[in-house]
């Protein structure tokens, strides 16, 4: 049984990481076939960090996942704590249903809705130019909200109601609270939906790919561009290194974790718990 | 929780390393390097320095920076401080769909002869200048006055190439000479096919020697069963994936672009292309001016530029594809100029796509469902 059950792990991990392990040694290919492995070579390494295009394209990327998961995270704790707050269970509900419509709807909806408000609302204030980097944000945060208010209700449910009564009763105002009693209990839901949003946000290309102007590109439009012909091996040394550093702050992450954990168990069998 | 925040931050920090490389990179490509700029012809002046020119271009369709190429869009900003935003798109409707949504503008667009026709009918784009672009004068006679463009008011040629027949020398005897051979059973299961539909039915067209550009019914539903009979040999339907199964010898036969085809045979020295007898789609990829421009003065900088001889040979030799420039054609440095692939010696036979009307258009989308689902 153990032996069959190791088998079946070893079968999800390579079935999981075998497009990944592909793209990483092909990374190293010589040539720039896909196909045929002709020689090592870490040439692609040296041309992405010249390619100024892919840089460039990289560069709003990351800028843009940054800012949308930031002001989601923001706008989508407090909605969460609104909702949270609700006396009315219907109200509740409607509301809840209502912000889950963008995650639910399919991109393709998402994207084409999107950019016809953007051009209409553009039309009417008479700009040529609307689509570009506010526009993608506006239809980043409104994809990612619905996560971060997913990821923050269940931690706010698992709180107890009483602590935050207790602190005003010590002598907090309602406001004091909230920042320090409610949101450290909430801050892994946060972390979570922070991460997810930042994610989501990074890989992006149907809502980006109406969304977006001429002078903001994001990398998976320049991606999927390249299509037609050849997508260029610097795109998989990229991706192998974006996948590398992820890995390593995963480990870290993880590492701190289980080291925090341990500590506090030390102290709680000290302290006699 | 604060290691949470902690490993957040040494992100943020791997991130910013990753900046500052970009940076670096970004600033080392401005300089023009392997470009000599008393060999320009024409004069860039930092007149207009200070502009935006938002240029939507083919991927991989300009030279780049990369192995050592010129960076072309950054050679520009140096010489005339115009600032270029470039974008991508992927098919001709791709970049038609952004033209037409409104919400953005460019400046410059490369779409090809057919949708240049129908930019044209629908009032899209705008006549340029020509007497602002002296170096249209290495434009050949023969991509003068085609079709799409009548009296060469609103498009200038950029690049240009046919589809040809690709064959592994190993896994086929002799040298196709028809587009039968993509109907050969001795083949079956090695054969590719173009993944759109106006290139597949193209060959379809071709080979049944019917008007590539009918408008009968009757005929496209011909070709469609055509189609049909090809999927029992047909390995799958491809784009770009084309370049690994043709490399690795997976498939043995396949219609691509000529262009690309000459990266492949670098790869792998067993292919070779070739241009079946019953003709074949040859295509002009032109720069135009839209409508909606803000910049027309500095777009017809830019596509000066690009037609200098200098920068139109570092294109060339980035892009691969056949090259509309009569000093390009005449330069020793021109790696390219005696391939055979990019310009056959022996006449090709060969036909311009036209735009089709919307129920042409309709029948095929169909059609072509059809097929796929078939």
């Amino acid at each position: 049984m153990k032996i069959h059950s190791k088998i079946y792990m070893a079968l999800i991990m390579l079935f999981l990481y075998a497009p990944i392990i592909v793209m990483v040694v092909f990374s190293f290919n010589s040539s720039n076939s896909t196909g045929v492995m002709v020689g090592f070579s870490i040439k692609w390494y040296g041309e992405l960090f010249n390619s100024s295009s892919i840089l460039n394209a990289l560069k709003n990327t990351i800028v843009l996942a940054l800012c949308s998961s930031v002001i989601s995270v923001i706008i989508g704790t407090l909605a969460a704590v609104g909702i949270f707050m609700l006396k009315r269970k219907w109200l509740k509900s409607s509301i809840l249903t209502v912000t889950n419509i963008p995650m639910m709807n399919p991109d393709i909806v998402t994207g084409v809705s999107m950019m016809l408000l953007f051009v209409f609302v553009g039309q009417m204030l008479g700009m040529r130019e609307v689509l570009g980097f506010g526009t993608l944000l506006i239809a980043h945060i409104t994809f990612n909200l619905p996560y971060v208010i997913l990821s923050v209700l269940p931690k706010l449910r698992q709180t107890d109601p009483h602590l935050s009564e207790a602190a005003q009763d010590l002598g907090c105002t309602p406001f004091k609270a909230f920042f320090k009693v409610v949101l450290p209990t909430i801050t892994t839901g946060i972390v979570t939906g922070f991460i997810m949003a930042f994610t989501l946000s990074l890989d992006d290309f149907i809502i980006s790919y109406f969304t977006s102007g001429p002078e903001y590109q994001t990398l998976p439009i320049l991606i999927f561009s390249m299509t037609k012909r050849r997508v260029t091996p610097d795109i998989y040394a990229l991706s192998s290194l974006i996948f590398v550093v992820i890995l390593v702050l995963l480990l870290i992450m993880n590492i701190t974790q289980s080291r925090a954990e341990n500590k506090s168990k030390k102290l709680r069998t000290k302290e006699g718990y | 929780m604060r290691k949470i925040v902690s490993s957040l931050l040494a992100f943020a920090l791997l991130l910013s390393v990753i900046f500052a490389f970009g940076c670096k990179g970004a600033d080392s490509g401005s300089m023009i390097e392997g470009l000599d700029t008393s060999k320009l012809i024409g004069e860039y002046t930092k007149e207009l320095a200070g502009a935006k020119l938002n240029v939507f271009n083919w991927g991989e369709y300009i030279s780049d920076g990369s192995e050592g190429s010129l960076d072309v869009n950054a050679a520009f900003e140096k010489l005339t401080g115009i600032d270029v935003n470039y974008s991508n798109y992927d098919t001709n409707e791709a970049l038609y769909t952004k033209l037409s949504g409104g919400g953005a503008s460019y400046d410059i667009i490369v779409p090809s002869d057919y949708m240049i026709e129908r930019l044209i009918n629908e009032g899209m784009v705008q006549k340029p200048d020509l007497s602002k672009i002296p170096n249209y004068k290495y434009i050949p006679e023969e991509f003068k006055n085609l079709y799409f463009d009548k009296n060469n008011e609103y498009s200038i040629p950029y690049t240009n190439g046919m589809v040809g027949l690709i064959y592994n020398k190993t896994m086929v005897e002799e040298a196709p000479k028809s587009w039968s051979s993509l109907w050969d059973s001795k083949y079956s299961g090695k054969i590719l096919m173009f993944n759109n539909s106006r290139d597949s039915f193209g060959i379809a067209l071709y080979l049944l020697g019917i008007d590539v550009n009918t408008a009968s019914q009757a005929q496209w539903e011909a070709c469609a069963e055509k189609l049909k009979e090809q999927k029992q040999y047909l390995q799958r339907y491809v784009m770009d994936e084309v370049f690994d199964l043709m490399e690795s010898g997976e498939a043995a036969l396949a219609p691509y672009y000529a262009g690309d085809c000459i990266s492949m045979i670098e790869n792998n020295p067993d292919l070779a292309l070739v241009y079946p007898n019953e003709g074949t789609n040859i295509f002009v990829d032109s720069f135009c001016i839209p409508k909606s421009t803000q910049n027309v003065e500095a777009a017809l900088l830019y596509i000066n530029f690009m037609l200098e001889p200098e920068i139109a040979l570092a294109n060339a030799e980035f892009i691969c594809y056949a090259c509309p420039h009569t000093a390009v054609l005449a330069d020793e440095r021109y790696s390219l100029r005696d391939n055979e692939a990019l310009y056959p010696k022996k006449k090709v036979k060969a036909e311009y796509f036209h735009n089709l009307d919307r129920d042409t258009l309709d029948l095929l989308a169909r059609l072509w469902e059809d097929v796929k689902l078939y």
